[in-house]
């Protein structure tokens, strides 16, 4: 007998591929996004962007700029846009609110100068980290970096702050010990020029440094809400958006549809309809998750308004022209059932609403971009985090109308399989 | 008058063939009977008049106007064989929506979804939503959604399917009222005796093609014949069968030659011609699916 149960659930799993591709499929791809946001798949993939002004223009400020873009972690920028002109702190700033790099490092001026006399720990003039703290591993790592950085390329510079002030403190040196000093300063230089890439360990000297969070100076609280708000959001209206549009398919089973099309109604009509509610919907539906998250957990939601709306309308109309068009694919309210848990959880892995797209590597980002939700996401980061004004969201708002109008055309073209036959 | 003319009415999907040159007229103000097997071909002529079904060759006129694929006719009312209805709404709210569908708007819309509410006996529970009804309640409002715009033509398919007898006998009398207001009605069956009772003529299909028209004496006359089918169930288990044209002159003394043998009669049963008989001479009896 059980083996006759056994067999009757081998026989229909065996002629489901729905089901053959959620049990087996599914898995694995899942399994592949997390293990390459996770694991970074390779170093070149990985590297940290960075923007590096220098304000200083001292030999020290020189080495630590060249010792960070010898490191292979890291992408370093110097520059602003095509001009080729040198970085300054406004342009290295704008490049971390617009999302452009997690980081820009700015060497302030005087910091060659205060370290030639008072050396580093005991400097007052620090080297900051312009961060965007919602990615938290960048700036630490960056800094750590620097640490190494600054060690391993000035270790004379370094030894020649630390005698000075070693004679401030103990009294002069001998000639002999003199003469032993200026002696080893030149093979220090040596060894750090030829070591820059290398992994020497700092010391115990500390480089006087701090992160500055240029996001945060716009006092936005919950803003980091705004983008879980959005993520977790965006996942479960392309969920209710493939449900909804399932009606189709009941419609189609239960004769209703056959009933709407014996009336004036044509299926470009019909779909229309069917898109309009969906998108109407799936905007209310954002709209109350925004406004629980206002409620319960500070989103900054009425300070953001004009984004917010126009960001939802866009992501709705296309998260409903998605549905249906996963609708007029399917076969049945079990194909799509499944069509749409495979597409959907995927599209969430890779496009950020399960894990930051910032916090995977490059190649990962880039490749969250060819899923709805990256789009969405990074329209929504825009409004909240980076506080963009409204014409900035053209990129976003451009590609999920294209998307819109390619789901519908794709909905009606395969919707004519119910027309006259 | 014929208000509909289908003439050599061809359609094949793919290697099959539905419709093979089926010809047939309706009539002003009549109830005709489309019948036919299994795979006959009854459904997609029904969708081919109603424009959802594009036909090879032949030509399909309403009203002497020839029927546009993909387009809508408003003296052309649809009544499917699924409950095609929105089970959540109500029986009003069904109404109102596929009478807006159909054009209608405003006091027009309102006048017409109590007429068919009325029509079909489900005014006393136009708010409950459908899901609540009994078959027979959706199976009335399924028509009653199909005639909401009052069509001068209404196409049937299968519409006592799956329902008791008491209400197959409303839904026929509401058929019936409809046919004397002037519709004409075109219904597709299993239900023979139904159909050989409340019907004003038949058509039988098979294989795509028409192979037989008219009343139930004319069609009985093509086959069958008016024979009576006469069995007698003999006190000893047996029974006796004959075809009789009469049966008050034949009849006596086939008993007379029975008794003389020594048995006796227990039962004797007459039978006229019926639909089922000459459906069954036409199609015969070989099962189709």
């Amino acid at each position: 007998m059980i083996l006759t149960l056994l067999r009757t659930g081998w026989l229909n799993l065996k002629r489901d591929r729905v089901a053959q591709a959620l049990t087996f499929l599914l898995p694995i791809v899942f399994f592949s996004i997390f293990a390459s946001v996770f694991a970074g798949q390779g170093s070149a993939t990985s590297r940290i962007r960075v923007a590096i002004v220098d304000e200083d223009r001292s030999e020290l400020s020189g080495r630590i700029l060249d010792g960070l873009q010898k490191e292979t972690s890291l992408r370093v920028t110097t520059t602003a846009g095509d001009s080729g002109a040198p970085l300054d702190r406004t342009a290295g700033e704008r490049l971390v609110r617009n999302g452009d790099v997690p980081v820009t490092v700015v060497i302030p001026k005087g910091l060659g100068e205060s370290f030639g006399t008072i050396g580093f720990g005991a400097s007052e003039v620090s080297i900051q980290l312009l961060a965007d703290v919602s990615d938290p591993i960048a700036p630490q790592m960056v800094l750590g970096l620097l640490q190494k950085v600054t060690m391993t390329a000035a270790p004379d510079l370094l030894m020649q702050g630390g005698m000075r002030q070693f004679e401030d403190q103990a009294g002069a040196l001998t000639p002999q010990q003199r003469t032993a000093v200026d002696t080893w300063l030149p093979q220090l230089r040596a060894q750090a020029q030829g070591s820059a890439t290398g992994g020497g360990s700092g010391g115990g000297m500390g480089l006087s440094a701090e992160i500055v969070d240029v996001m945060a100076s716009d006092s936005r609280a919950g803003s980091m809400v705004s983008f879980y708000a959005a993520g977790i959001g965006v996942m479960f209206l392309l969920f209710s958006c493939a449900g909804a549009g399932g009606a189709l398919l009941d419609e189609v089973e239960s004769g209703t549809l056959e009933r709407l099309l014996s009336t004036r109604v044509t299926m470009t009509t019909l779909l229309a309809g069917k898109w309009l509610f969906l998108a109407l919907i799936g905007f209310l539906q954002l709209a109350v998750m925004f406004t629980w998250g206002w409620l319960v957990f500070d989103l900054p939601l009425f300070a953001h308004v004009p984004g917010f709306v126009v960001m939802t309308a866009a992501t709705a109309s296309a998260a409903a022209a998605l549905g249906l068009v996963l609708a007029t694919l399917a076969r049945s309210r079990a194909q799509l059932s499944g069509l749409s848990t495979i597409l959907i959880l995927t599209m969430s892995a890779l496009g950020g609403s399960m894990f930051p797209r910032f916090l995977m590597s490059e190649t990962m980002q880039k490749f969250g971009l060819v899923t709805f939700n990256g789009w969405a996401l990074d329209g929504y980061l825009k409004v909240f985090w980076r506080n963009a004004p409204l014409w900035q969201l053209w990129p976003q708002v451009l590609v999920l109308v294209l998307l819109t109008l390619a789901f519908l055309g794709g909905a009606r073209l395969l919707a004519r399989r119910w027309e006259v036959a | 008058m014929d208000v509909l003319t289908v003439t050599g009415a061809r359609k094949a999907f793919g290697a099959v063939t539905a419709l093979d040159g089926a010809t047939f007229a309706l009539r002003q103000g009549e109830l005709l009977a489309l019948l036919g097997p299994n795979g006959a071909g009854k459904t997609t002529l029904i969708r081919a008049i109603a424009g959802r079904a594009r036909l090879d060759t032949g030509e399909i006129r309403l009203f002497g106007d020839p029927v546009v694929p993909g387009a809508t006719r408003p003296e052309l009312g649809v009544v499917p064989q699924e409950i095609a209805l929105y089970l959540r709404l109500s029986a009003r709210e069904n109404l109102e929506a596929f009478g807006a569908l159909q054009g209608l708007a405003g006091a027009a819309l309102k006048d017409h979804v109590q007429w068919a509410l009325v029509h079909t006996g489900l005014a006393d529970r136009a708010g409950e939503p459908v899901g609540r009804f009994s078959g027979g309640m959706r199976r009335r409002l399924n028509i009653a959604c199909g005639l909401v715009h009052r069509p001068r033509i209404l196409l049937l398919d299968e519409p006592t399917v799956g329902v008791d007898p008491q209400s197959r006998d409303r839904i026929y009398d509401m058929l019936t009222a409809l046919m004397q207001q002037g519709v004409s009605l075109i219904l597709t069956t299993h239900h023979l005796e139904e159909a050989e009772a409340r019907c004003t003529r038949t058509v039988i299909i098979d294989h795509g093609r028409v192979i037989a028209a008219g009343t139930l004496p004319e069609l009985v006359d093509q086959t069958v014949g008016k024979d009576r089918l006469v069995t007698l169930r003999l006190a000893d288990g047996r029974t006796e069968t004959a075809r009789m044209r009469d049966v008050a002159t034949e009849l006596p003394p086939l008993l007379d030659r029975i008794r003389l043998t020594g048995a006796a009669v227990d039962d004797v049963d007459v039978r006229g011609p019926s639909l089922q008989a000459v459906f069954i001479h036409l199609t015969g009896r070989e099962l189709r699916e």
